[in-house]
């Protein structure tokens, strides 16, 4: 496989290695381009929040990186995406290995139809892991992770439905935990749930950082500016023409001091 | 004015349509009931049938039924399963897959006295299986595998996306995320499907006279023959040997298929409500 050495990342930052590099990267959908010339790092070991107004592309941008796109007919990434420095595009990369590196959270919660036990077990069912108490085990500290183990310790074989959308959320959180990602993508996941559960949610994203390096999309812009450390900004300009990355800077900087106009507009509420 | 007459006679001609479907339902429930609920006692259902007026019981034709109708099930299920996993996640959709549904289409709607008549062909004879309960559940399977195999695939196709997707995310082949997310989500579809063909299969006359036999035998082996319910009802009411018999046979295969028709109905209600 080859390796891309990248060193000329235009946001390299002191305390956080490359987790992610993106580098020119074109995004199509059949003859529609919707991403044109995205450049960006994510930080390993930190949230990255992705904002801009709906339809500008983010969750596209963000299927990129797991390779989730393939399974939309007629779809092009062209251009680099490389996790830990291995382009993740290259011929000889299993999309289904990649997306057990890589856990994504939808903005629909979706737990399997089965008891929340199997849910969480599904993953590692999946890979492999047959032993009982190593099962119990994954699925209670998965659990515990997802903020969600104290309600529902004793219900475990209750199905999965039955719990509240924001219960079901975390619990879906818990199922990819239960895989052990090196990074979580979440596609807005807190846009169909209640208060007590986004609290919740953004209370695990913060403790599980160092593990597992995090990219959100959110369009609540005091959610970006409350759990994430690095912001990208995405527009579409114009309809029909490709969207772009605007503006990618530290949160506190980029809510502070935007250096676009655009960006600034945006956050301030004047479009979008 | 006219547009109020108009309304009433189109609301009055609603209900009596409404009306004689019930009205009908009703007197055949009624006529059935009236008839068979006398004779319906448990030495009815469990002792044999004797001598030439066939009087005391329909045990071995119950057993036969239940029989040949389970047979089939177990042939048909694996196979209309795999070929609409096929055919709703795997065949590139087209031209031969549209052919495919359209045969399957085709084949439901055949009637039943034909699909007995290639039964008698193929099975009994050509293949040499004889009357007997396989030839039978063969037979009956060609009926039911266009129903749970169409319903199957439908059941398959209104997986929502968002439950593959969660498969995938975490790193399941496509083969994993259809045997371990998507049919799990689509089994109570299936099952209802699989138990409607199921009553279908009980109320088959056509399908098993040509195909079973018609000797009052308690069947053990696949290789037996035997007597359907279906069957012997319509031999003691055709040649009029005994026909309060006849109604509660006829009474305890209502009630067998209503209780297929109600266990589909429970079965999809409380997967629903989970
Ligand atoms: N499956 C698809 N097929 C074709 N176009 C799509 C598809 N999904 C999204 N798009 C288009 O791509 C653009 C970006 O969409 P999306 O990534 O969903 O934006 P966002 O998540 O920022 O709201 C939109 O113009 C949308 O219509
Ligand atoms: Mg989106």
């Amino acid at each position: 496989m080859a390796e891309h050495d990248i060193q000329t990342s235009p946001f390299s930052s002191p305390e956080g290695a490359d987790k992610i590099l993106v580098k020119d990267l074109d995004f199509y959908y059949g003859d529609f381009q919707a991403l044109t010339d995205i450049n960006v790092s994510i930080k390993q070991g930190a949230v990255t929040a992705f904002i801009g107004p709906s339809g500008c592309g983010k969750s596209t941008f963000l299927r990129c990186f797991n390779r989730m796109n393939d399974l939309i007919l007629g779809t092009k990434a062209d251009g680099l995406v490389t996790l830990d420095g291995q382009d993740i595009y290259a011929p000889g990369v299993d999309p289904v290995d990649l997306r057990r590196r890589i856990g994504m959270i939808f903005q629909q919660p979706n737990p399997f139809p089965m008891s929340i036990y199997d849910n969480v077990a599904f993953g590692p069912r999946l890979h492999g892991v047959k032993s009982k108490a190593k099962l119990d085990e994954i699925v209670e500290s998965s659990l515990e992770k997802a903020n969600l183990w104290k309600e529902v310790k004793d219900i475990l074989d209750r199905n999965g439905l039955a719990l509240s959308g924001g219960q079901q959320q975390r619990l879906c959180i818990a199922r990819v935990l239960a895989v052990r990602p090196e990074v979580l993508l979440m596609d807005e996941p807190c846009s169909a749930i209640d208060p007590t559960s986004v609290q919740k949610i953004e209370d695990l994203m913060a403790e599980i950082k160092d593990e597992v390096t995090i990219i959100i999309v959110t369009h609540n812009m005091q959610q970006a500016a409350r759990v994430s450390d690095y912001t990208a900004f995405f527009l579409q300009e114009v309809a029909g023409e490709p969207a772009e990355l605007v503006e990618y800077d530290r949160t506190a900087n980029l809510f502070t001091s935007p250096s676009d106009k655009r960006t600034e507009d945006y956050i301030t509420g004047r479009f979008g | 004015m006219n547009k109020n007459l108009t309304n009433s006679l189109a609301m009055a001609f609603l209900w009596i349509a409404a009306g004689t479907t019930v009205a009908v339902l009703f007197a055949v429930i009624a006529y059935v009931v009236v008839n068979g609920i006398m004779v319906i006692t448990p030495e009815f259902i469990f002792t044999w049938p004797e001598g030439v007026n066939a009087e005391g019981g329909v045990w071995p034709t119950i057993v036969s039924t239940l029989y040949v109708t389970g047979l089939a099930m177990l042939i048909v299920t694996p196979i209309a399963i795999l070929a609409a996993v096929y055919l709703a996640e795997y065949a590139v959709q087209g031209r031969l897959v549209n052919i495919i549904r359209f045969a399957a289409d085709s084949l439901a709607s055949v009637p039943s006295i034909v699909m007995g008549l290639f039964g008698l062909a193929l099975f009994v004879e050509t293949m040499g299986i004889g009357f007997s309960m396989l030839s039978a559940a063969l037979a009956l399977s060609f009926l039911m595998l266009p129903i749970v195999m169409r319903t199957t695939e439908e059941a398959i196709r209104s997986v929502p996306k968002y439950i593959r997707w969660g498969a995938y995310g975490l790193g399941a082949s496509k083969w994993q995320t259809v045997s371990r997310s998507v049919l799990p989500a689509a089994t109570p579809r299936i099952v209802t499907g699989i138990i409607l063909a199921t009553g279908r299969a009980v109320g088959e006359t056509a399908v098993v006279i040509y195909t079973m036999g018609q000797a009052i035998n308690l069947p053990l082996t696949p290789f037996d023959s035997g007597r359907p319910m279906t069957v012997h009802l319509y031999l003691l009411a055709m040649d009029g040997i005994n026909l309060p018999a006849a109604y509660g046979t006829a009474l305890l295969l209502m009630i067998m298929i209503l209780a297929f028709n109600l266990g589909a109905r429970y079965f999809l209600r409380r997967n629903r409500k989970v």
